[in-house]
């Protein structure tokens, strides 16, 4: 157990070096930082004096060590914007992310695992046929457009749930800004994290359906038919405890899409969390803060990936941690 | 009074263009206490008919028409809830492969209680120690450790102890045992079937075993049916039918033993394969393969004739009987 995490922590500081040189990499070609933090008056010797102490005439190589060495320090560098250091920045909008992810896969697992069993269980009912044709129709359908589709039915047409920002919030701990415990606050809530969890309920449910179809052919199954066991007790334990094997291992790996669609989702809903937050740096050319934000996700990937395999290993008795690979 | 009776029973396969027979007209009673087994080659409908006296087909096949009476009752007519109280407490069944059979995500203990506590009110520490008893039964070293295990940590023998153990679990009357030393060791099927043997005979029960092995069956079972493409055969007292095969298809079969065979020669085998369910040929089923084959067996169903102490559905030993009938009618 704590070798397989100590490894895991290496495989960390391999993938966060590997993000950083490509977010370095790509910098220079976003545009020019100095045009977006002075006026329209500056003269050129005053923007090419900013630019010298920015250090952004320097090679690639001094630049990139430079900001390592300050890494390993813990700086990641201050937003040419905000005009402080990156990570608090963004760890400021991070709880908002965070609860919007979290919603969102609260609402893939409880849609998509009965959707997937239902259609497992009896394939040729019209109920299952619906099932999948609509997860066909979602599958191919964009995520901003079934975003921006459901601000205008459901804000503007009907008024049943506001379409921006993330309402009224609580401060728990003294610095986790959460809009879970008010009224306002989870309404505001409602659209972002449903259109999120829409891009992934499909491919959940078709998953969920072939894994659970293939498990219910099983000598077990039959066996625990034949033993008279209730139907419940065969779909729900004997089968769901098979099925979910390999989806959480996928479920690991979606995860990180999820955090990619956080972008589009807050930008839409004007979410105050990390997606929208990169998305304004791109725009501002803040390249510190793209660097930070792109390593930060990074760094939740692996997080993630590592407690998905622990979860694995609880559910799955033939897998022990400490004696596989990475 | 029969414990079971099988009446005329036929099972269909039910697929979009076409319906296929894998059944036909079987019928077959069965006493209380009393060992059957029911050979043939693969795909002579013997785990067909197994998992059919549980109504536990696996789709597209279905219980076209025919009876199936547990003590009167009968099982084709019961509902899924009547069903799933005879599975498991009346009528029990092992299968083949113990490395599949078992969940392999739920602990030994929890799918033996399990079973116990879906037919019986009894709470999980008395249930536990039935089937740790059990576990003893089936001569289990140290059940209480294997109790707490998954599957995966026991060998194949042992998960058939298991399994053993878990059929016994509500005292059944009937185990349908498939092919239970199949996927097992040489050293371990003798003992599997040393078990099961005794534990029917000790408790009464009866037993169905399916095999294609005539060297298992003539060391558990004291009835024998012999299968062919769907259809019974021949059937009759064991040792009759090892040592007096009457239908060339049951005399093809033992020939096939390899204890049959000289050492060194090449094995006997019955010429061609079975039939596959759409191919059935007209007549006697076993026609294209039978070398007594006569115009007769290519084009009519053989009836069921008594033929000493065996029933037989054959036009050979119709014909052969009619003779010696003649014969007797001459010298009288």
């Amino acid at each position: 157990m704590l070798a397989f995490l100590l490894r895991r922590l290496i495989q960390a500081c391999f993938v966060l070096i590997v993000i950083s040189l490509i977010s370095f990499a790509i910098q220079d070609k976003l545009g020019d930082p100095v045009r977006q933090m002075v006026g329209m008056t500056t003269t050129p010797e005053v923007r090419e004096q900013l630019r010298e102490e920015l250090g952004l005439n320097d090679g690639f190589i001094t630049q990139y060590t430079r900001f390592a060495k300050n890494a390993l320090a813990g700086d990641f560098g201050t937003s040419y914007y905000y005009k402080e250091p990156t990570i608090d920045v963004i760890l400021k909008k991070l709880p908002a992310t965070f609860e919007l992810a979290f919603c969102a896969i609260l609402l893939v697992v409880c849609i998509a695992t009965p959707f997937g069993v239902i259609t497992a269980i009896h394939p040729k009912h019209l109920v299952s046929r619906l099932i999948m044709l609509v997860s066909s129709i979602g599958l191919s359908i964009p995520i901003f457009i079934i975003a921006i589709f459901m601000v205008y039915v459901f804000s503007i047409q009907w008024n049943l749930a506001p379409s921006f920002g993330r309402g009224e919030t609580t401060v728990l701990f003294g610095f986790w800004e959460s809009g879970l415990f008010t009224k306002d606050g989870l309404s505001h809530l409602l659209l972002p994290s449903l259109s999120l969890a829409i891009a992934l309920i499909p491919i959940f449910v078709r998953l969920i359906r072939s894994e659970m179809s293939e498990v219910l052919q099983s000598e077990y199954i039959r066996f625990a038919w034949s033993k008279g066991l209730s139907a419940p007790r065969i779909y729900f334990f004997h089968a769901l405890k098979n099925t979910m094997l390999p989806i959480i291992t996928i479920g690991g790996i979606q995860a990180g899409t999820l955090v990619a669609y956080t972008i589009l989702t807050e930008t839409i809903f004007q979410w105050p969390g990390m997606g929208f937050l990169f998305m304004d740096a791109v725009s501002r050319v803040d390249t510190p803060l793209i660097s930070a934000y792109l390593m930060v996700v990074g760094g939740m990937f692996v997080v993630m990936n590592t407690f998905v395999d622990l979860i694995y290993g609880l559910v799955n008795p033939t897998v022990r941690l400490a004696s596989h690979g990475l | 009074m029969n414990l079971l009776s099988v009446d005329h029973l036929n099972v269909n396969f039910h697929f979009k263009k076409r319906e296929l027979t894998a059944l036909i007209d079987v019928s077959f009673n069965l006493k209380r206490g009393e060992r059957i087994a029911i050979v043939g080659e693969s795909g002579a409908g013997k785990s067909i008919l197994g998992f059919s006296i549980v109504n536990l087909i696996g789709k597209p096949g279905y219980i076209h028409s025919g009876a199936i009476k547990l003590e009167n009752k009968d099982i084709t007519k019961m509902s899924l809830r009547q069903l799933q109280d005879i599975r498991g407490k009346r009528i029990a069944m092992i299968f083949q492969d113990p490395m599949m059979t078992l969940n392999p995500v739920i602990t030994i203990g929890d799918q033996l209680v399990e079973t116990i506590r879906s037919h019986t009110k009894i709470n999980y520490k008395d249930a536990k120690n039935i089937a740790i008893e059990k576990l003893r039964n089936v001569q289990i070293a140290s059940p209480e450790r294997r109790f707490d295990q998954y599957p995966h940590e026991l060998s194949g023998g042992m998960r058939q102890r298991v399994i053993i153990a878990s059929v016994l679990l509500l005292n059944p009357d009937i185990i349908i045992a498939d092919e239970p030393t199949t996927a097992l060791d040489v050293t371990i099927q003798a003992e599997i079937l040393q078990l099961l043997l005794a534990i029917c005979r000790d408790n009464g029960v009866a037993l169905i075993l399916i095999s294609h092995d005539l060297g298992v069956v003539s060391k558990v079972a004291e009835r024998t049916l012999v299968m062919y493409a769907g259809q019974i055969v021949e059937e009759g007292p064991t040792l009759e039918i090892i040592n007096d095969p009457q239908p060339p298809y049951t005399q093809g079969l033992l020939n096939a033993l390899p204890q049959m065979a000289l050492p060194g020669q090449r094995l006997n085998q019955i010429k061609g394969s079975m039939p596959s369910l759409a191919e059935r040929p007209s007549g006697c089923a076993f026609h294209p393969r039978c070398p007594y084959a006569t115009d007769k067996c290519r084009t009519q169903q053989p009836e069921f004739i008594y033929s000493g102490v065996s029933s037989v559905a054959c036009f050979m030993v119709e014909d052969m009987l009619s003779e010696f009938s003649q014969d007797d009618e001459g010298q009288l």
